[in-house]
């Protein structure tokens, strides 16, 4: 193992430290960024390159049981792509839903090296550890489900917020999750106990336990805060994908009052126009809300046209999409936790609706004003694989390539948009604020998404190249805690990344008002549930935050 | 002259020739195409290691020997002649679009998987899944012909969308399981459930079949086409008396839990 590495005549962009293309040496000791080493200490020269932090992906599926049962559900992509293994790295195979090992390498090759997984069911999360560590290169961490919690829930509809949160607490803890994912909160029950049955308003309230999404959204971003998570609720709003669920998007954001939140995929959620009938842009609203609401941040979900692989716990909503395609679709129930929906779907330039959702994803991109809070994400694999990620670059940076791009969409889409008006073009510096330094930020790890000394010696170094999806498509070196993983175009190393998590406070009586609840209703012993200590390898519990 | 391998060491375990195709090997003389690498078992091999090579490629290949072993010939062929001149294993002519494969012997599973044009001619027998879609795909067999003068397994053209299959002898369970289209012969007898979840296209068989109970009878009628897709048939070997040429066949229509486009055809003397 190299312990020291120096980096000489490179461009860095860091913007969490102001430092915006300058010409600086990058000195890395024992995995960590430091100030300077002794000058016998060999270097490599960076002229021509750029410097940025390695990537942050704040919303992406990676692992875990839906995942696994996507990759069940397409033996024909894996057919088609096959990876390789090389003297340093395992085999594996690729299409939207790569598997573990495929999915660490080819995050590594886009210089991403810490990724988080988006939805995770608790019952779940031991699966979902165990595919983690099974994921090189990156560090990693998920999301829990606690949206459709009937526990949960119940909790609430009684009035009793005090033991909601200390089994929120319990939660986190029980499973070593990151924080709390919403998805359609308070739909997924419902649906399950009747055929065609969602909740359509943020106000309406569930014939079942008699609160609506709103009770449930508040209550988690009261909660979230006071249990100091380090991020705020992971929201996937109610009504994604329905035409006129901009108002609900906007109403979710509201109920944040000053508080921090994160909403998933605001493109899916930033639609115009009546429920059932075609859908119009409303990304002025929702970049203007997020604009000028500084407690929200969101990630975009870019649409990307070519195949992706929908998967979501919003249940209803993948039984409802499974009527446009009429292929192959699976749907799961979790226990008393939530829903699960998943059917391989292609995104086509020609269709209305999916251009439409393209040209929105880019207005956000182009109408947000502090990129900080508006981050990079397709959702992958809904919105398209992590691998369109130069493209996406490339279309923000490069405003004669979008015009091209935009020219082979349905023209009726993209006259429902402002996007041919819009001229901005993403500097080399926003961008590693979108897909570094703000997703960092987002979640709080201090050490990640720039390089001042003492932060982590995740970095990647690209070639300077006129065409940015190139150049993003394939950096020079990737250096993950220190350890060169990519030298020259091709890996050098591997390397398994550990799992980041939290672990608030919490009071464990709480355990035996919930073990009598698991113990009627769930189908696995109470003992069996949750991830023990012993199954984490290498991991880190991120510290409380104060708000 | 074209190109002759013989087989002088049998493999333990497959042999993966996907490249001994007659356009992948066109203009490469015998030395070289000894030198070719491919797969047996999880090591990397030389064709010469197995085959004695003679001959320069010029669009057509002969094989010898017992080939039972080797699988994915002529995978992804174009164009040419590919002639085994004994038996052959599983995955013959993988998503072929062109050229002719001929094999004297018997046939393993997969013969023609996702086939887009081309022929292929297997004079004994055959196993499972002839012209049939991989696990996952959407769609089998989009075109091209394959001819099986013996015998054939179960789910022959399996999700099949275009082309013709023809079974000279019995086929086993799930013919045409799935079909989209095209049209499957067969001339012997069809074991049960077949046509099950197919949308459109043609399954004649020659003898008394079980139908599933979601095909419903329409009639009894002399479909015009027989007669020119038979008389096609009898040119390439297949035996087929006048009476099948001129006679009357009951038509069923399914599977009703899809689409019920398709139909079986069955000879009624």
């Amino acid at each position: 193992m190299a312990s020291t590495l120096r980096f000489v005549n490179g461009r860095v962009y860091d913007p969490a430290n102001n430092i915006d293309g300058e010409v600086r040496d990058i000195c890395i000791k024992n995995g960590k960024v430091v100030d300077s080493l002794p000058d016998d200490t060999p270097s490599i020269d960076a002229s021509g390159m750029v410097i940025m932090p390695g990537g942050v992906d704040i919303h992406s599926h990676i692992a875990g049981p839906k995942v696994n049962l996507a990759r069940k559900l397409q033996p024909e992509d894996h057919r088609h792509d096959p990876h390789p293994g090389t003297n340093f790295t395992r085999s594996g195979s690729g299409g939207t839903v790569p598997s573990t090992f495929a999915t660490g390498y080819r995050y590594a090759t886009l210089g991403y090296t810490t990724v988080m997984e988006a939805a995770v069911t608790p019952i779940g999360a031991l699966h979902t550890v165990e595919e983690l560590h099974d994921t090189p290169v990156i560090d990693k961490g998920f999301y829990l489900l606690l949206g459709n919690n009937i526990y949960l829930q119940t909790l609430l509809k009684e009035g009793r917020h005090d033991e909601f949160k200390q089994a929120v607490g319990w939660w986190i803890n029980k499973t070593k999750a990151y924080t709390a994912k919403l998805v359609n909160p308070g739909g997924d029950e419902p649906w399950k106990g009747k055929r065609n049955s969602n909740v359509t308003d943020i106000d309406e309230k569930s014939d079942l336990l008699n609160i609506s999404p709103r009770d449930v959204i508040e209550a988690f971003v009261k909660t979230v805060n006071e249990l100091g998570l380090p991020h705020p609720p992971h929201i996937h709003c109610n009504n994604l994908g329905h035409s006129g669920n901009y108002k609900t998007t906007l109403e979710t954001m509201k109920t944040a009052g000053d508080l921090r939140m994160h909403l998933a995929h605001i493109q899916f959620h930033s639609y115009g126009g009546e429920p059932g009938k075609n859908p119009d842009s409303k990304a002025v609203e929702i970049a203007e809300y997020v604009n000028t609401h500084p407690n929200i941040t969101c990630d975009v979900g870019q649409v990307m046209f070519g195949k992706s692989t929908i998967m979501t716990a919003d249940a209803p909503l993948a039984y409802l999409l499974r009527g446009f395609k009429k292929g192959k679709w699976v749907n799961a129930d979790a226990e008393c936790e939530s829903g699960c929906g998943i059917l391989p779907f292609s995104y086509q330039e020609h269709v209305f609706t999916h251009a439409l959702q393209w040209a929105i994803g880019l207005e956000l991109f182009l109408l947000s004003e502090d990129p900080w809070r508006i981050m990079l994400s397709t959702d992958h694999p809904n919105g398209g694989s992590f691998m369109s990620y130069p493209k996406l670059i490339r279309l923000l940076m490069d405003k004669e390539f979008r015009k091209e791009e935009i020219g082979k969409v349905n023209q009726k889409a993209i006259a429902k948009t402002n996007l041919p008006s819009l001229d901005r073009e993403y500097t080399l510096n926003e961008i590693a604020i979108i897909s570094r330094a703000a997703p960092a930020r987002a979640l709080n790890l201090k050490h990640k998404g720039q390089l001042g000394p003492g932060a982590d010696a995740d970095i990647t170094i690209y070639d300077d190249q006129e065409d940015k999806e190139m150049m993003f498509n394939a950096p020079r070196y990737v250096i993950k805690s220190g350890e060169m993983v990519i030298e020259d175009h091709e890996f050098r190393n591997d390397y398994y990344g550990k799992i980041l998590h939290s672990a608030p406070e919490f009071d464990e009586e709480i355990s035996e008002d919930i073990r009598p609840f698991f113990e009627k209703y769930y189908s696995i012993e109470f003992e069996n549930y949750g991830v023990a200590d012993h199954y984490l390898h290498e991991h880190e519990i991120i510290p409380r935050v104060s708000s | 002259m074209s190109l002759e391998l013989s087989m002088h060491t049998r493999p333990q375990v497959p042999l993966e020739a996907e490249l001994l195709g007659p356009d992948k090997t066109l203009g490469l003389d015998s030395k070289a195409v000894s030198g070719l690498q491919i797969q047996h078992g999880n090591e990397q091999v030389t064709v010469g290691d197995f085959f004695k090579v003679k001959g320069k490629g010029e669009g057509a290949i002969h094989l010898e020997g017992d080939l039972a072993r080797v699988k994915l010939l002529g995978s992804g062929m174009t164009t040419g002649k590919l002639h085994i001149h004994g038996d052959v294993g599983e995955h013959l002519g993988v998503g072929m679009s062109g050229g002719e494969i001929t094999v004297d012997g018997n046939a393993g599973d997969w013969v023609g998987p996702e086939m887009a044009g081309g022929r292929i001619v297997i004079k004994g027998n055959a196993k499972h899944l002839a012209g049939s879609a991989y696990r996952g795909s959407a769609a089998g067999m989009l075109g091209g012909e394959i001819f099986i003068h013996g015998h054939a397994k179960n789910e022959i053209g399996h999700g099949m969308r275009n082309g013709l299959i023809v079974i000279g002898g019995n086929a086993g369970d799930f013919t045409g399981v799935n079909m989209l289209a095209g049209t499957i012969v067969v001339l012997g007898e069809m074991g049960i459930r077949s046509g099950a979840g197919m949308k459109r296209g043609s399954i004649i068989t020659m003898n008394p079949a079980e139908m599933l109970p979601t095909f419903s009878y329409d009639c009894i009628y002399h479909p015009v086409y027989l007669r020119l897709l038979f008389r096609a048939l009898r040119t390439q070997g297949f035996n087929i008396s006048d009476a099948k040429l001129t006679g009357k066949y009951q038509r069923w229509s399914g599977d009703s839990v899809e689409l019920n486009k398709g139909e079986i055809l069955v000879f009624t003397p």
